[in-house]
């Protein structure tokens, strides 16, 4: 036991209950086995209405145009590009969570990991939608691909941001699929070697790709994890970074600037484990996982909230006081006339955004508050209103009145058509969601089981106790073995 | 493939799987494999077994994508349709370096994953055989491959000596092949306490 002592003395056990290998494969599959409940239908009937809303807007926008939309000369890109970023930003924790807390070697992503992933997986679904139906003439989106055409070949723009976008986020969805799936595989032939009825069989037969559990296949996947992880890490910091090139390489004042790409890394994870927590309060619950989700891991999420929430405070900051210091009238005047003055047509939206994101999570320096699960839901909802926000801040406060003031805008707000668009992307995610954690084991069982001997409350009695022998007692002990 | 005679044995503990590991190898038994519900470390050193080469394998898929991704791009915008985008070079590198570090890590993941389900065997569709189910659960499960010479008895005995649970005698076709999983099997039906 004392070989393996690298586990806090101070931190709470991962896994409480008293649980052996057995039961958290039990606890775990309950829920991928048992009937679904009447809760779990009523959310995902309301999710597929959503869903479906979502459809009819998508209709109505491929038919009748993006006019649809109320963007209009001065404000091209609206709730549309609002929503693609924050969705992505999103997707960033469930990577921070597997890959870099993996790289980290921090034991407490186990309980949390799967899950999040998941959520990174639905949310770039959902964040893809925008730039392509934002495309307008949708049946011509093939042509953001590389391929030998009938116009020349006239190839594609490598040095454009918006291709960069492209192949950013298709490869963050491929390696985060990849990553997810192969993390599934053990998980699922659990499943299948405990199936009784023949559909399960066939379908975890078929889902689990033949996993036995076989020492060297585990030595393969762990490398593969490992691997899979150092590329993850870099690669969604780079995904961000370059979302927000889309911003900061134009000309736009409010939007031009150098701070973007950590500023909007940090806003993404900060938005993202908001998420997580909405879904894991919700999750743990309903699932009664508990035992495996537990207030410590609530409580190192708000820290991270109040870490991340902080940065993007300063950047904020940091941001403002450029504008001012940099003697640019043009982006002093977006700061100063379009966000910070009030009575400005959006001003009541930069307030909006400073008090959700940083003003709120300073609560979270308070222990209590951090281990509070009311708190913490009603703060994850908060936060995620206020980076939707920030997005919106961002695009829409810098663009609504350019050079020009004879083509400044007036009040933009959206259509019920891009509303019903952004609904229908939250009906996505949660269908999806309420399948995931129907059909899938929401728990990462195998590493769970990994980190049960030296995490789990067991472990920590036995800690406790040893770290409390005086230096006879071990002698002692000592002398007879 | 041809039918082999294992000899199995359930460990329920990692504390006691090491040293049996180490006994039955200095035994001369030949281990075929230890099938575990989550990665044990240490356990393939145990086993004798190589370090995995997967990573050196994603390495240069990582540098053929980016070889691609320039040489492409290079080729595409430099060479065979130029054109002047707000004065830039028509070999503008740092703006290729995003797309370059993308596919870097496309085709690395992707290569990898193909090359592990590759040499795993893995696939959907194949089904393996790995002598217990339980051993997806809660169980260390060894195999012992029994050759001409090996004595049955003997070897049981030596297992159980060892700290094996329910040691049997299994024939099983080596390598893998289609549809093994549906046999009727009833270990899940009681709970088994920790070791």
């Amino acid at each position: 036991m004392s070989l393996n002592r690298y586990e806090s003395q101070v931190r709470g056990p991962l896994v409480v209950g008293d649980k052996d290998y057995h039961q958290i494969t039990e606890d775990i599959c309950r829920p991928v086995e048992a009937r679904p409940s009447k809760l779990w239908w009523v959310g995902f009937i309301i999710s597929l209405g959503l869903l479906l809303f979502g459809v009819v807007s998508i209709y109505m926008d491929v038919t009748y145009g993006i006019g649809q939309w109320n963007l209009n000369k001065t404000i091209g890109w609206g709730w549309d590009i609002t929503n693609f970023v924050w969705w992505v930003g999103i997707g960033h924790a469930g990577t921070l969570i597997s890959a870099i807390l993996l790289l980290f070697r921090q034991g407490w992503r186990t309980g949390v990991n799967r899950a999040a992933e998941a959520m990174t997986i639905f949310a770039v679904m959902c964040a893809g939608q925008f730039p392509i139906w934002h495309m307008g003439r949708v049946w011509n989106a093939f042509f953001v691909a590389p391929y030998p055409n009938t116009r020349g070949p006239l190839w594609v723009n490598f040095n454009s941001p918006l291709l960069w976008d492209v192949f950013a986020i298709s490869t963050y969805f491929t390696v985060s699929l990849l990553f997810w799936y192969s993390g599934l595989l053990p998980d699922l032939a659990t499943l299948r070697d405990r199936a009784k009825l023949k559909w399960r069989k066939l379908f975890y037969g078929v889902a689990s790709f033949g996993w036995t559990g076989s020492t060297k296949h585990w030595q393969r996947h762990e490398a593969l994890s490992l691997v899979l992880a150092g590329l993850a890490t870099p690669l969604v910091l780079s995904v961000h970074t370059i979302v927000s090139f889309d911003f900061a390489t134009s000309v736009i004042p409010g939007w031009h600037t150098t701070i973007f790409p950590p500023y909007f890394v940090a806003g993404a994870v900060f938005s993202g484990f908001a998420m997580v927590q909405t879904l894991l309060l919700v999750t743990r619950k309903v699932l009664n996982l508990e035992e495996y989700i537990t207030i410590e891991h609530i409580d190192v999420m708000n820290k991270i909230i109040v870490l991340t929430g902080s940065i993007v405070g300063i950047a904020y900051l940091t941001e403002l006081f450029i504008a001012w210091y940099s003697h640019v009238e043009y982006e002093w005047f977006a700061f100063k006339e379009n966000r910070v003055n009030l009575t400005s047509p959006y001003g009541w939206a930069y307030y909006l955004m400073m008090g959700c994101n940083v003003l709120s999570p300073q609560i979270f320096w308070f222990r209590k508050m951090r281990r509070n699960l009311l708190v913490t839901f009603f703060m994850s909802i908060l936060v995620n209103i206020g980076m939707w926000f920030e997005r919106f801040v961002i695009i829409v406060t810098s663009i609504y009145r350019d050079y020009l003031p004879s083509s400044w805008s007036t009040y933009y707000s959206p259509s019920i058509w891009e509303i019903g668009f952004y609904m229908g992307t939250f009906g996505l995610f949660f269908t999806c969601y309420f399948l995931f954690s129907k059909f899938f084991p929401v728990i990462a069982m195998a590493e769970i089981k990994h980190i049960l001997k030296r995490s789990g409350d067991n472990f920590k009695e036995g800690m406790t106790k040893d770290e409390n022998e005086t230096l006879e007692e071990f002698e002692h002990e000592n002398a007879h073995h | 493939m041809a039918i082999k005679k294992f000899i199995t044995g359930n460990f329920y503990d990692e504390a006691v799987l090491f040293p049996a590991v180490k006994k039955v190898r200095r035994a001369g038994y030949k281990i075929h494999d230890v099938y575990t519900p989550f990665p044990i470390h240490g356990l393939d050193k145990e086993l004798g077994m190589k370090d995995t080469d997967l990573h050196i394998a994603g390495f240069i898929y990582g540098i053929t994508g980016t070889t691609v991704a320039i040489s492409f791009i290079g080729w595409a915008l430099a060479l065979d349709w130029q054109i002047n985008f707000g004065g830039k070079p028509f070999f503008s590198l740092p703006a290729w370096i995003p797309i370059m570090f993308e596919l870097t890590v496309l085709f690395s993941a992707v290569g990898m994953v193909l090359t592990f389900c590759w040499l795993c065997q893995l696939a959907p569709f194949v089904k393996k055989d790995h002598f217990n189910p339980r051993s997806t659960d809660d169980t260390f499960v060894m195999a012992i491959e029994c050759t001409d010479k090996t004595n049955e008895a003997e070897a049981i005995a030596f297992l159980e000596s060892a700290g094996a649970k329910d040691v049997q005698v299994q024939n099983r076709e080596t390598g893998w092949w289609f549809g093994r999983y549906d046999r009727d099997s009833v270990v899940f039906g009681k709970k088994v306490a920790a070791v």
